[in-house]
This record gives structure tokens, C-alpha cells and sequence, in this order.
């Protein structure tokens, strides 16, 4: 797994891009993750009690999990990773090989319109980055 | 996999204390959070069974200051020793930076030290990566064993078994009284920050150098 090293402007342009397609549809959080748990970029609401670290830490071990398990049973992968919660929900997508887009919303914004806008995101925000940088 | 945020001028790197079931990797994180500055640690997480064995992981982020104009951020992660939990530790190994292999001095782990040391090279191996080239240190732990009636192996015994072929530095320690715990840190923090600075920063080619 090779380093990655985000340049301002990179970094400028995914966070206006998760902006747009999540923030402004009324998304709260948004964080972008490497796969050793690092938070590269987070959006919306700085909510001061949300602890980024160890969210990070646990949705990147979390995701990882879910990846294993889905080869057990012979998946390549589980199209659909989301926990519902009683007013939060989270949201989990691979974008490329390296990074994980994890999208925090409340009961007002469907599931439907994250999975659209994710969808939509994955590849612009993987063109950014570059494979394997 | 080092994260080296250029804009906000940070460098973040990932630390692994590895070795079999209660070695004592978790109370090594339990002491440097017990015993450091508040503004210079995170929160520290852990995730176990019911008992006090280490299910998936503990993390305990730290903010080791400055180096060149950059933050350093290292994040301590301990893996889960117990031998059902393969999968498991080896996804805390992913993106690995610099490890510290934690060895348990009692006699009766003799054989629990090399299976893990084993595992580690494994499961290092499936990242494509060589022990040999990752910036790691030994701990041999629970020293303070050596003077009770309980059979502890010698020094002579676990540098036999463990060091032979790798070669690293060596720490003695008894991580339950701090014995040994921050010469540990101390060491493989400045190992794997040099480590991931060489790549980076020391290259004229690479991004990191242009920022400056
Ligand atoms: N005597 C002595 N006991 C120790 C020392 N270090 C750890 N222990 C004890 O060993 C037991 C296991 O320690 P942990 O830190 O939980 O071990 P671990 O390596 O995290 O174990 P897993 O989570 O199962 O992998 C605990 O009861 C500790 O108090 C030491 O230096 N000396
Ligand atoms: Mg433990």
C-alpha cells in the first residue's frame, strides 16, 4: 500500500465536490478515509462531540471486516454497507482501492438519494486522487 | 501507509504493537495514556470481550510535536494476540508504518512468541511487505518476572528465538510498572517518522519536497 500524500488543491477540490453532492442535499458528515484509518478529508457539521479519530479508525476496521466476511461466503463484495440508527444513519463506499467515503445523515434525507449522490462521487473524488497515490 | 497532508502541513503514521495473547501490548497503550500530557494524546479506544482480552484493536492517537515545519501524528494500535482472531489482527495490520513486537518472558509462552512472530511475517507478506524493511523494534516483556519462582526464559533464550534473524533493537521491559514502555515508543516513533520522512521528504522528486 503505497503513502498518500494530498496536496492543497486536491484536497480543496474533493471537499467542494462532496460539498456539493452531499452537504447541500442536507447530508451532516462526511468523511473521506484511507484503509489504515486515517481521516483524509471531513465535511459538514464540525460537530465538537464526534470524534473523528477513533470513527475513522473504526469504520476503515469496519469496512474491513464486512470485506472478509463477504469473501467467506464467496461475495466479492456487499453492494450495500449502512447501519440505520433511531435518527443517524451511516453510510460506507470504496472509492478506488485505497480510500472509504463514509456519509452520516439524518432521518430527513433518503437513503435512496445518498446512494445516488455516493455513487456519482466515487469516481470523480477516485480521479483526484489517482490510482495508487 | 504513511498519510502526508500537505496543506495542513501534518504527517500521520501508523504503529503496531504486535505478539501473542496477553504479552502485554495493551498495557503498554495503557501506560503511555495513563502517564502522557493531555494535549499531546487522543482518545484512547479499545474494543474487547468481556474480559480484558483485546477483541479487534486498541488505538491511542498521539501529537508527537514538530519536525520540520510538519506535525506528526502517530497512531498506536495494538492487535488482538489470541490465536482465533487471524483475520482480525491482520487488518489492523493494513497500512502498517513501523511495528513493535511485544514478547511475553514466561517460559510457558516460549513457542506463543514464535508462532506469532511467524504470523506477523505472514500476514505482512500478504501486503506485500518485508519485515526486514519496516522499521521495527523488540520488547521483551514481563522482566520483572525473571526474580519470582514463575519460569521465565533468559535474555540469551528470546534473542535465540526472535532476534536472530531480524536483528533489531531490543527493549526490556515490565509494562504493568512503565518499565521499558516509553524507550519502546521513543524508538520506533523515531525509527518510522525517519522512515517515512526518507521516502518523502528527502526525495528530491517527491511531492512533499516541492511544499517546502
Ligand atoms: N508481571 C507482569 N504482568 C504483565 C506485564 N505486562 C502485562 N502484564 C499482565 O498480563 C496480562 C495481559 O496483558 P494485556 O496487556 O491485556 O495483554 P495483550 O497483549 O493486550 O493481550 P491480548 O489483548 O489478548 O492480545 C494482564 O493481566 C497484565 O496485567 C508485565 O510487564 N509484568
Ligand atoms: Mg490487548
Amino acid at each position: 500500500m503505497a503513502d498518500l500524500v494530498l496536496t492543497g488543491p486536491a484536497l480543496e477540490k474533493a471537499r467542494s465536490q462532496i460539498n456539493e453532492a452531499l452537504i447541500e442535499a442536507g447530508v451532516h458528515t462526511v468523511l473521506l478515509i484511507d484503509q489504515a484509518g486515517n481521516v483524509v478529508a471531513s465535511c459538514g457539521k464540525n460537530r465538537k462531540d464526534l470524534d473523528l479519530t477513533s470513527l475513522a479508525a473504526l469504520a476503515a476496521a469496519n469496512f474491513g471486516a464486512t470485506s472478509q466476511m463477504a469473501k467467506l461466503i464467496g461475495e466479492d463484495d456487499f453492494s450495500l454497507l449502512f447501519h440505520k440508527g433511531k435518527r443517524d444513519s451511516i453510510h460506507f463506499a470504496k472509492v478506488g482501492n485505497e480510500l472509504i467515503l463514509v456519509t452520516i445523515f439524518g432521518d430527513e434525507v433518503s437513503l435512496g438519494l445518498v446512494r445516488l449522490r455516493v455513487a456519482e462521487l466515487t469516481g470523480s473524488i477516485e480521479k483526484i486522487f489517482g490510482q495508487g497515490n | 501507509m504513511a498519510l502526508i497532508d500537505l496543506s495542513k502541513r501534518e504527517v500521520h503514521c501508523k504503529i503496531v504493537y504486535y505478539g501473542p495473547g496477553r504479552c502485554g501490548k495493551t498495557t503498554n497503550l495503557l501506560y503511555i495514556y495513563n502517564s502522557m500530557n493531555s494535549n499531546a494524546k487522543g482518545k484512547l479506544l479499545t474494543i474487547e470481550t468481556k474480559g480484558d482480552r483485546t477483541l479487534f484493536f486498541d488505538l491511542l492517537p498521539l501529537n508527537l510535536g514538530k519536525i520540520n515545519g510538519f506535525d506528526i501524528r502517530i497512531q498506536l494500535y495494538t492487535v488482538p494476540g489470541q490465536a482465533i482472531y487471524e483475520a482480525t489482527r491482520k487488518l489492523v495490520l493494513k497500512g502498517v508504518d513501523g511495528l513493535v513486537f511485544v514478547a511475553d518472558s514466561l517460559r510457558v509462552r516460549r513457542n506463543k512468541n514464535i508462532e506469532s512472530l511467524n504470523d506477523l511475517i505472514t500476514n505482512l507478506k500478504e501486503y506485500n511487505l518485508d519485515i526486514e524493511s519496516l522499521p521495527v523494534v523488540l520488547q521483551y516483556n514481563k522482566r520483572d518476572l525473571a526474580d519470582s519462582p514463575i519460569p521465565t526464559l533468559t535474555i540469551e533464550e528470546l534473542e535465540e528465538d526472535l532476534n536472530s534473524r531480524l536483528n533489531v533493537q531490543t527493549f526490556q521491559a515490565a509494562a504493568t510498572k512503565g518499565i521499558g514502555v516509553f524507550e519502546t515508543l521513543k524508538d520506533i516513533s523515531k525509527k518510522t517518522v525517519r522512515y517515512v520522512a526518507t521516502k518523502h521528504l528527502l526525495n528530491p522528486n517527491k511531492q512533499m519536497e516541492k511544499a517546502l
